[in-house]
């Protein structure tokens, strides 16, 4: 800088800092709409919500149907496959949470958190592994409900992790009879 | 030598400004009423919009009614595809709202697992259902024209304004010539085409129109046709407004945000560049330059 | 002036240790900090500048508008409608894109007729001129397939024109015409293969500007006396002096831009564009985008044959040829005179080419009947005159003005009758070597 400078070089810091922040801030603007264009668009956020007409499932027998990308098995489940899911205690669940998205974060996997009032013999859930996310094949493994093959995760009669790596029970989604014979997903 | 050249220059400079002023003249060309060759004959009315100017929004009262006009008159034939119906929540109406009307449509889905097409009522990620189920339906339905989707038409219209006003609309921010062409032409029906000009059969005279002196498309608004809750007046050129400032938003739905973050961007730019400006001033303060 | 050593002297130990193994902050601290450049340049050398970050602009906004888009004829049209209602922020990034294009196009043809006032591309710094031409060339090009990728019906139906320009050529033309389209008319393998080439030659371009950046600093910049650095007191070090004015000059810029892209997105466009492209109906005018309008009028003002070359091919050599004058400049030009600060006549021939090139403009977005078919011919012969005429012929009948013996003797006469600066001489700028 000249030798000549006279005036006080608090002043002209304090322009050369203010400008550097203004920079600063004008980049972090110019950033931001380069990174929320990467989060899912209107379209995608509007839901899909799926209706599933359930009017042919008789006890013991499933459908998958696909939402949001991912499938979703809808289990009328037979009276046997009720009686274990609700004898379960809970101190043997590896995973105590319900993964009830209609529920409070914290409720415990009890059976009856795993279903909807007054529908329990109905499960609704995402038939995606909570380890790596294979699909875990249905009525298969120890425990009458679902056993993944990628790497031996055993899930109960309410889908809830019993054996193997899989940390958590599987997720069920946010879904409600809107008919006695229609659900809605989503 | 400095002579010829200061001539030479002299005469181009001349003879170029006679060029440009005679070229106004001469494309203006003697204006043959009957036959005319530039379109449209009529140049559209410039309105004044809500949502014109660097502070524009909508009037949400008139996209609304806009919205009704769309619905009652124009979906018979117009399709919108682009337009989803939970985007109308922008147009003031709730969630519930919006799950209502997308409820009122029928729209044709499928495969089920039976493998079947079927009919089930709209939802709010659905699109506006098309009129026609394809381009030539619509086409063959309509004397050989298929109607326009609307979704852009506000955006894919607009009359050329010619040298100087195109300079003075950067000032003005004059982007309003789809919907004053819109207006124009829904309003510009029922005149008397001049003596001795040719309308072909099937087709209705309109000076406002930009293709040609007439077009297939009837006069679609009759003073009445719609009725309006608001008390709004319920004439041809209340509907005429109000749709075609509904065009504008089903064209540009993120208008108002894009004006209103423009303000800020620039006012943020003139700061930061006054900031910039005394930086540069002092930095260069005791270098000569 | 290139060959002075480096006075980069690393302050860290992590500076150290990277200058020993990568000389890179080194390389960036000898272009752009301690690089000498002559103290009397104006903001016409700040476009330099703001053609990078408008390239930049571009990339950025390229390639994230290409995380959505869909280059297939079905589905193209809509895919962009889908950025601009549902996309977060997409509106924004699809307008600074389309915008930016034009803005990339003022900006560059302020830097060219900058060049060729100040005799920029003049010895020593002919090589710079061509790269620069290239990277012109690049541009239209990138330009010209980036327009038909929204599939409107201005995209379609210019791609039909531009692609229409090569069955021109005899022998060899439809076999040419049908390699680029990969068909026999536009569509979707040709969409498809400009998408990717649109996507690939803003690299071309960034490669060239890399090499013109380094053929510039071999010669140093030119100045606005066109005399060459002789001295220390000639100069200024780049940061934080040309720094400084440079963002000052991109803020500006951006200014202009901003108020575009944020209140006038679609004044720079043409309606027809919002239309989906239908091959069985044609505009009633097809107009290419501004940039282009002063070579789309020059292409059509050609409306006779001249010997064995038919009208259209006419046209197409000429169209190509007022591109290829660009390149032939440095050799054209015969002034012994660099800047045409001092140079009279050229100053008055360079305003009127100016001039000249604003009304070929105008009159490339009129139809092509008329008067404005012999305007166009008088303007396109008036624009092969400045360059195969003008500037051979002034440079050896002109007397040129007093030249200054240096920029420092220009900046002190300057500032002799001007407000008390300091004399230069008592400022220590900083040079190479």
């Amino acid at each position: 800088m000249s030798a000549t400078e006279t005036h006080d070089p608090n002043r002209r810091d304090f322009l050369y800092v203010a400008t550097g922040m203004a920079a600063v801030v004008g980049a972090g603007a110019v950033a931001w709409p380069f990174i929320d264009q990467m989060r899912p668009d209107a379209s995608t956020l509007a839901l899909a919500s799926v209706e599933v007409d359930v009017s042919s499932l008789t006890p013991g027998s499933s459908l998958i149907v696909k939402w949001r990308g991912k499938p979703v098995v809808v289990r009328n489940r037979t009276e046997q496959e009720m009686k274990d899911g609700e004898a379960v205690n809970l101190a043997d669940l590896k995973d105590p949470i319900a993964r009830n998205a209609n529920l409070p974060a914290d409720a415990p996997a009890t059976d009856a958190n795993r279903t909807t009032p007054g529908k329990e013999a109905w499960m609704v859930m995402v038939q995606v592994c909570t380890h790596l996310g294979c699909i875990p094949l249905g009525q298969e493994g120890d425990f009458g409900g679902w056993f993944c093959p990628c790497h031996g995760s055993v899930y109960d009669t309410a889908g809830r992790i019993r054996k193997g790596p899989a940390p958590e029970n599987m997720a069920v989604p946010v879904f409600k009879f809107i008919s006695d014979t229609k659900i809605l997903i989503g | 030598m400095k002579k010829i050249l200061t001539s030479l220059a002299l005469l181009g400079l001349v003879v170029a400004g006679t060029w440009m002023t005679s070229a106004g003249a001469i494309a203006e060309e003697a204006h043959n009423a009957a036959a005319p060759t530039h379109f449209p004959i009529d140049e559209p009315k410039e309105m004044s919009w809500s949502f014109a100017g660097p502070f524009g929004t909508y009037d949400k009262a008139q996209l609304q009614r806009g919205l009704k006009v769309y619905k009652e008159v124009c979906s018979a034939c117009h399709s919108m595809n682009l337009v989803a119906f939970r985007t109308l929540e922008g147009l003031g109406y709730s969630e519930a709202q919006v799950k209502t009307l997308a409820a009122e449509y029928t729209i044709h889905d499928g495969p089920n697992d039976a493998g079947d097409m079927f009919d089930r009522p709209g939802k709010p990620s659905d699109h506006f259902p098309a009129p026609f189920p394809n381009e030539q339906a619509a086409a063959s339905a309509n004397g050989g024209a298929a109607p326009p989707d609307m979704s852009l038409l506000a955006k894919a219209r607009g009359v050329e304004r010619g040298f100087p006003r195109f300079v003075f609309d950067i000032f003005t921010q004059y982007a309003q010539g789809g919907p004053d062409y819109i207006h124009s032409l829904l309003t510009g029906y029922d005149q008397t085409p001049p003596a001795g000009m040719v309308i072909p059969e099937g087709t209705h005279y309109n000076p406002y129109f930009l293709s040609g002196v007439s077009l297939k498309m009837p006069k679609p608004l009759s003073d009445g046709q719609v009725t309006y809750d608001d008390g709004s007046p319920q004439t041809v050129d209340q509907y005429s407004r109000d749709v075609s400032a509904f065009l504008m938003w089903a064209a540009e739905p993120h208008l108002e945000d894009r004006k209103k973050t423009g303000f800020r961007v620039l006012v943020f730019l003139a700061l930061f560049g006054a900031l910039v400006y005394m930086t540069k001033r002092k930095v260069w303060a005791d270098v000569a330059h | 002036m290139s060959e002075g050593h480096s006075t980069y002297t690393p302050k860290t130990g992590i500076g150290r240790w990277f200058d020993a193994r990568m000389p890179l902050p080194r390389l960036v601290y000898d272009s752009f900090v301690a690089y000498p450049v002559p103290r009397n340049l104006n903001y016409m050398w700040t476009f330099g500048g703001i053609l990078s970050i408008m390239l930049a602009s571009q990339i950025l906004t390229g390639i994230v508008l290409a995380m959505h888009y869909t280059s297939d004829t079905t589905l193209a049209f809509d895919s962009v409608e889908k950025i601009m209602r549902d996309v977060n922020s997409g509106w924004l990034l699809r307008y600074l894109h389309s915008n930016g294009a034009s803005f990339f196009f003022v900006a560059v043809y302020i830097h060219i007729f900058r060049g060729l006032y100040y005799g920029s591309y003049k010895a020593p710094r002919e090589l710079l001129w061509i790269l620069g031409c290239i990277i012109y060339l690049l541009m239209m090009a990138t330009g010209f397939m980036g327009y038909v990728l929204p599939w409107g019906q201005m995209s379609f139906w210019g791609a039909t024109v531009i692609t229409g320009f090569f069955s021109a050529i005899p022998l060899v033309g439809s076999w040419i015409q049908e390699l680029l389209l990969g068909g026999f008319a536009v569509d979707n393998p040709t969409l498809n293969r400009f998408f990717a080439l649109h996507y690939l030659l803003p690299f071309m371009i960034a490669g060239v500007v890399v090499l013109h950046i380094w053929a510039l600093h071999v010669v140093g910049q030119s100045n606005p006396t066109g005399i060459e650095v002789k001295s220390k007191t000639d100069t200024v070090a780049f940061t934080p002096y040309a720094t400084i004015k440079d963002a000052f000059g991109m803020l500006v810029f951006l200014f202009v831009f901003a108020y575009f892209v944020f209140y006038l997105p679609n004044f720079l466009g043409h309606p027809d564009n919002y239309t989906v492209a239908n091959p069985l109906k044609t505009p009633a005018h097809i107009v290419p985008e501004w940039y282009f309008l002063p070579f789309y009028a020059i292409l059509r003002a050609i409306t006779f044959n001249i010997g064995p070359i038919n009208s259209k091919l006419g046209g197409v050599l000429c169209m190509f040829g007022a591109i290829a004058m660009l390149f032939l400049v440095p050799w054209l030009d015969t002034s012994k005179v660099r800047s045409a600060v001092y140079r009279p006549w050229y100053k008055l021939f360079f305003w009127l080419f100016a001039a000249d090139a604003v009304l070929l403009g105008w009159l490339g977005s009129q139809p092509a009947e008329g008067s404005y078919v012999f305007m166009a011919q008088m303007a396109t012969l008036f624009y092969f005159a400045f360059f195969l005429v003008a500037l051979p012929v002034l440079g050896l009948i002109e007397t040129p003005r007093r030249l200054p013996n240096s920029i420092t003797e220009a900046v002190l006469e300057k500032n002799k009758g001007g407000a008390g600066h300091p004399a230069g001489a008592n400022a220590a700028p900083e040079t190479k070597g």
